[in-house]
């Protein structure tokens, strides 16, 4: 069983009047422990995908099984609590609370799971062990630079344990060398069983992962174009540089 | 999220704006402060009116007046007997509501006091019964009362208030010392009077406080060699010449009491060729038991009736108008000026509504991540109203504190005759009122945050 099922899902804004189906019908299956990205250029519903995938909206037509359970009925309170325990978020822009300090910001999703003072600290300080952040616990994010920023980010997204991560644009703004570590923190993070899902409008990054789903109108598109075709070579090598067996196999590890 | 997590981000929450909270929690400040203050300055004036409700013989005295036969009675003029001394025996013996009766007789009119060279006038000269002090609630301070021995003699003696020994010998403030004039004769309307005692002065507790830093004053220019004695004719400055002093104290301390029978015989006897009128003017009685007020009334006034064969030359006074008066006027007090700190209260709780907003508004992003790792609205919910209460709460301890300030800063500049008395329900009030008004500030824009839109408050710049 996958461990994301998406059946005939259908997401409609009515704009003045105006029907605007931003997802047409689409059905999905992502398995555990895949690693795949979401490509698609602006406007074409990869954003709307990312949101229904990840809990953060709930479609307007169509089933969508997580982990076995139907969420598409969920209250806003009960995606909220999927959120918090199965789902980690990597966004473009970081979105770490200026206020708060690296460890601070890392705990924050355990503050709304309800785990002692004592034990989110822990997990807080193993979750950014990973990302190899121990030395820069008390900074604040404004004293980081971008990609430390990304890598807190990483660790608030990881220290929930979640079975998926959904990275939008990681690396958007983050310069090439910055960006490909990101994407070998991905990558890693792949191989260690998780289900990481990358959304992204540059075929570049998305050729690094050995699946990629691309959205055109609101729909799957069938065929990957010639463009991103030739561009399978450099995935093939990209894994390979890292270590990973077989190209163009998807999931690259089992699920753990 | 536990509340201890909300409490502790609210407060980290104040503490990165401090300016911009301590301006809210203003509002709240001076609103807790002004409803303390005004509820102390209440206190202190309902303090006030009581005390000298009960110099005058509290709730529990009724009197009985002697009064003309009202109009449809006015054929039987002649059966009227009018409150005399078998009416007090009477009530005595019949009435068993009824603790003390204490006859009065009034001289009418007023004599003229003379002695040691100077004239004094007053109006509360009376023949009474020796039990009358008590029902007064008067203290012998020189001296000794006049017993039923001397009553029955009818005694050429009398007892008098200290404002009485001022008009006559010199009060303590001009001659410097308390002069005790037991022994000395006083002459009342032309007959000689041996004064054997005085009362004790009696005044508010606000004039005993302003009178002994007088008094400290004047020692201090004593030492220094300065006197205010101004010579020649002495000046009049109304009554007793000090502000202040409620007229329930100054009559008090202008009391002269003979022995009823010196007063009938030696002083009502001279004024006709009539046998001496027997007349009261009226009676001091005090009731067993307050709570049965009612049922001591219907006892005096049956017993009355009966014995003056249904004519109403009488009428019955009690302290209950003026207990209900002070009610009222506090009641009145209490309602205007917790209507003012009320509003100012609630102001402020605007203020806190307002800075909320303004808040919620510049953290919608951070309001968005928070939703995003799974903060559900009920979370932020919470977060919201407790930092709005947390500033009510910081306010609200602060306005305690600064109401003590605020108190003195009022007295300073209106000096009143009641000190204001703060007391702890008020502080508990005035502090739960606050903590509700933040409470209540907080829901509106804590809803607002809760109902926020996740993706498009991720996206708000």
């Amino acid at each position: 069983m996958a461990l994301l099922e998406l059946r005939n899902v259908s997401k409609i804004y009515h704009l003045g009047g105006e029907e605007i189906r931003a997802l047409d019908d689409v059905t999905l299956d992502i398995g555990s422990g895949e690693f795949c990205s979401i490509i698609g250029p602006s406007g074409s519903g990869k954003s709307t995908l990312m949101h229904i995938l990840g809990c953060l909206d709930s479609p307007s037509k169509g089933t969508i099984k997580l982990d076995g359970t139907e969420i598409q009925k969920a209250s806003t309170r009960e995606l909220a609590g999927i959120r918090n325990r199965k789902i980690g978020f990597v966004f473009q822009f970081f979105n770490l609370l200026p206020k708060l300090n690296v460890v601070q910001n890392v705990e924050l999703p355990m503050i709304y799971s309800g785990i002692g003072g004592r034990e989110r600290r822990t997990r807080a300080l193993k979750a950014l062990e990973q990302v190899e952040l121990s030395n820069r616990l008390k900074n604040r994010p404004s004293q980081l630079s971008g990609g430390q920023q990304q890598r807190v980010a990483i660790a608030r997204a990881l220290v929930n344990d979640p079975k998926i991560i959904f990275a939008d644009e990681p690396t958007g703004n983050l310069d090439t060398h910055t960006g490909e570590i990101i994407l070998a923190l991905f990558r890693r993070l792949s191989q260690e069983g998780r289900t990481v899902i990358l959304v992204t409008h540059n075929p570049e990054i998305a050729a690094v992962t050995p699946r990629r789903i691309e959205i055109r109108n609101g729909k799957i598109a069938d065929k990957v174009d010639a463009k991103l075709a030739g561009l399978d070579r450099l995935a093939r090598n990209a894994e390979r540089g890292a270590g990973s067996a077989e190209p163009n196999s998807a999931p690259v590890v089992p699920s753990a | 999220m536990s509340l201890f997590n909300a409490i502790v981000v609210g407060l980290k929450e104040i503490w990165a704006h401090k300016f911009r909270s301590l301006l809210t929690m203003l509002g709240i400040i001076l609103g807790v402060s002004s409803l303390i203050a005004m509820s102390a300055l209440v206190e202190g004036m309902e303090r006030g009116s009581r005390e000298a409700l009960i110099a005058v013989g509290g709730v529990e005295k009724v009197r009985i007046e002697a009064q003309p036969v009202p109009v449809e009675q006015r054929n039987l003029r002649d059966f009227a007997t009018g409150v005399t001394l078998s009416d007090v025996y009477a009530l005595q013996r019949s009435a068993p509501e009824v603790l003390t009766v204490s006859p009065e007789m009034r001289l009418e009119p007023q004599p003229t006091l003379s002695a040691n060279g100077k004239i004094y006038r007053t109006w509360n000269i009376a023949g009474v019964w020796p039990v009358q002090a008590q029902v007064m609630e008067h203290t012998i301070e020189h001296g000794r009362m006049f017993t039923a021995y001397d009553d029955e003699l009818a005694r050429s003696v009398c007892v008098i208030g200290t404002g009485v020994r001022d008009g006559l010998f010199g009060s303590p403030e001009e001659t410097g010392q308390d002069i005790n004039p037991v022994g000395q004769t006083m002459n009342i309307g032309g007959s000689p009077f041996t004064i054997i005692g005085m009362f004790q002065h009696y005044e508010s507790e606000q004039d005993r406080k302003i009178r002994e830093i007088r008094l400290a004053e004047e020692a201090q220019k004593r030492a220094l060699g300065l006197t205010n004695r101004v010579s020649g004719p002495r000046r009049s400055r109304g009554w007793n010449g000090n502000r202040g002093g409620s007229f329930a104290f100054r009559m008090k301390n202008n009391t002269v009491y003979l022995p009823l029978n010196s007063a009938w015989i030696k002083l009502r006897s001279g004024q006709t060729n009539l046998p001496p009128e027997p007349r009261l003017s009226e009676m001091e009685i005090k009731i067993r038991d307050i709570s049965k007020l009612d049922l001591a009334l219907t006892e005096i006034r049956n017993i009355m009736m009966v014995r003056h064969r249904g004519i109403e030359d009488f009428a019955l006074r009690t302290q209950e108008d003026w207990a209900e008066q002070i009610n009222t006027f506090i009641h009145n007090a209490r309602l205007s000026g917790g209507l003012i700190a009320g509003i100012s209260l609630l102001v402020g709780g605007i203020g806190i509504m307002n800075i909320m907003l303004a808040s919620i508004s510049e953290r919608i992003r951070e309001i968005g991540i928070r939703k995003a790792v799974g903060a559900g609205g009920l979370d932020i919910f919470t977060q919201i109203v407790v930092e709005s209460t947390v500033i009510a709460f910081v306010g609200g301890l602060t306005g305690l504190v600064t109401s003590y300030g605020l108190i003195h800063l009022i007295v300073s500049f209106t000096p009143t005759d009641n000190a204001p008395i703060i007391t702890i329900g008020s502080m508990a009030f005035a502090f739960g009122a606050s903590l509700l008004i933040g409470v209540l500030a907080g829901l509106i824009p804590a809803l607002k945050a809760a109902r926020m839109n996740v993706i498009q408050s991720l996206r708000y710049d």
